[in-house]
């Protein structure tokens, strides 16, 4: 092999720029059209993943309108442990409430936040809960994760009454709902989390299946 | 080049599998090691996917590097890479968003992977197209039977199942349990942590280490 280099010349700079730009282009070329070929599949692969998980946390509940686009938005730090507005999505059954989908965000997890999503039929009654993101520690506070647990669904067919107030904590705080060997901070705030989202089902039932949807997809 | 074009690639296999092993030698792209080796089946899902780029890059280089200055050859690696890892994410979202999202996390960290660069800049690019793609199996191949290693023994010291997210890299949305191989309550909380990752890599480098001194 010939390692020979061309002598320093001052074309050389130049070359050096005229390839890389060359190659930059290339790249941001190739990339781009993997991007227009990919994107609308993506879309389409993100909505039936949304669709999907709206469904799954609704179990056996008949409904017959198209959760994405029946969606309202609703603000109540408080309760739903964020600033920003939150979606709630309605399950409808021949134009009939049969249930909510409340987006609400547990903020005290071990590592950050954690987002929920938590279903209840109009009688307060939950379908289910599932866990959109965390960050908890791998292992250890992530068996909230309907994938690496069935944890989660203790919480199906309670309601605010169900335990009463005092119960709905975990059970090294004298509450109903076991903690994970090792993680105790997890579990607390998704109880505590599900147990806001339930207050603020029971004193905004009326509105939230009542509210005008917004316009457009709202994520 | 006047010896046997299958020894050389035999060798170029083995030591990327054990003489320069990139994790248990070179120590390269621990940050992605250590991070994602919490399970057998997330390790082996990280590994597929180092070993695919890795792959790719090295042709690249091997194809772009003679015709490439010297100043500018890093950049160029550097770009092709992450245009590289960016059109195969893209790729995986759009016709297999199951693995897509079981390796999530896993592969934009593919870019950082100081592997990759070092393989294509160091090696690949000074090679012909065959050495070139033999050294990236082998490079990919080691990094991934050892980050399979240290997931499985993370995943049965820590949690004492076997193969619990394995579904996960088949688009399951559910991981299975795996095959429980200890009971639960024995999993020690440590295996898990990052500082295990660390205790158990310096276990398997000392390992080696010690295996090497006994010949």
């Amino acid at each position: 092999m010939d390692e020979s280099r061309p002598p320093p010349t001052r074309a050389r700079p130049l070359r050096a720029a005229l390839l890389l730009a060359a190659v930059a282009t290339a790249t941001v070329g190739t990339v781009a059209i993997v991007h227009d070929l990919a994107q609308p599949r993506i879309e389409a692969n993100e909505r039936l993943q949304r669709v999907a998980r709206l469904a799954d946390v609704l179990g056996p509940m008949q409904y017959d309108n198209d959760l994405l686009e029946d969606v309202i938005l609703v603000r109540d730090p408080a309760l739903l442990g964020t600033d920003g507005p939150l979606p709630v999505h309605r399950a409808r059954l021949g134009g009939w409430p049969v249930a909510a989908l409340i987006e609400a965000v547990a903020p005290d997890g071990y590592s950050g936040s954690i987002r929920l999503l938590v279903a209840v039929d109009t009688n307060g009654r939950l379908l289910g809960v599932r866990v959109l993101s965390h960050r908890e520690t791998p292992g250890l506070g992530d068996g909230i994760d309907r994938r690496k647990s069935d944890w989660i669904d203790a919480f199906v067919g309670r309601s605010i009454g169900d335990p009463p107030s005092e119960g709905w904590r975990v059970r090294k705080d004298g509450g109903e709902f076991d903690q994970f060997t090792g993680a105790t901070v997890t579990p607390r705030a998704v109880v505590r989390a599900v147990h806001n989202a339930l207050v603020y089902f029971d004193a905004h039932r009326d509105e939230i299946f009542a509210a005008a949807p917004v316009r457009g997809d709202s994520r | 080049m006047t010896y046997n074009r299958a020894m050389q690639t035999a060798t170029l296999l083995r030591n990327g599998l054990d003489a320069q092993n990139p994790a248990l030698v070179q120590l390269l792209g621990l940050c992605p090691l250590l991070a994602v080796s919490t399970s057998a089946g997330s390790a082996l899902g990280l590994g597929i996917a180092t070993l695919a780029v890795l792959v790719a890059s090295s042709l690249l280089a091997s194809l772009l590097g003679r015709w490439l200055l010297p100043e500018i050859r890093l950049a160029v690696f550097v770009l092709t890479i992450a245009g590289l890892v960016t059109a195969v994410e893209l790729a995986l979202a759009a016709w297999w968003p199951g693995l897509h999202d079981a390796l999530g996390i896993f592969l934009p960290l593919i870019v950082t992977n100081c592997l990759v660069l070092a393989r294509a800049e160091s090696f690949a690019s000074r090679q012909p197209l065959r050495p070139a793609i033999a050294d990236a199996l082998g490079m990919g191949l080691g990094f991934g039977l050892v980050l399979l290693a240290l997931g499985a023994a993370r995943e049965l010291l820590g949690r004492g199942t076997i193969g619990a997210d394995l579904g996960l890299l088949l688009g399951d949305t559910a991981a299975s349990d795996g095959l429980r191989l200890l009971p639960d309550s024995a999993g020690l909380l440590l295996a898990l942590l990052p500082s295990g990752a660390f205790i158990l890599l310096g276990l398997m480098l000392a390992a080696r280490n010690w295996r090497r001194q006994a010949r």
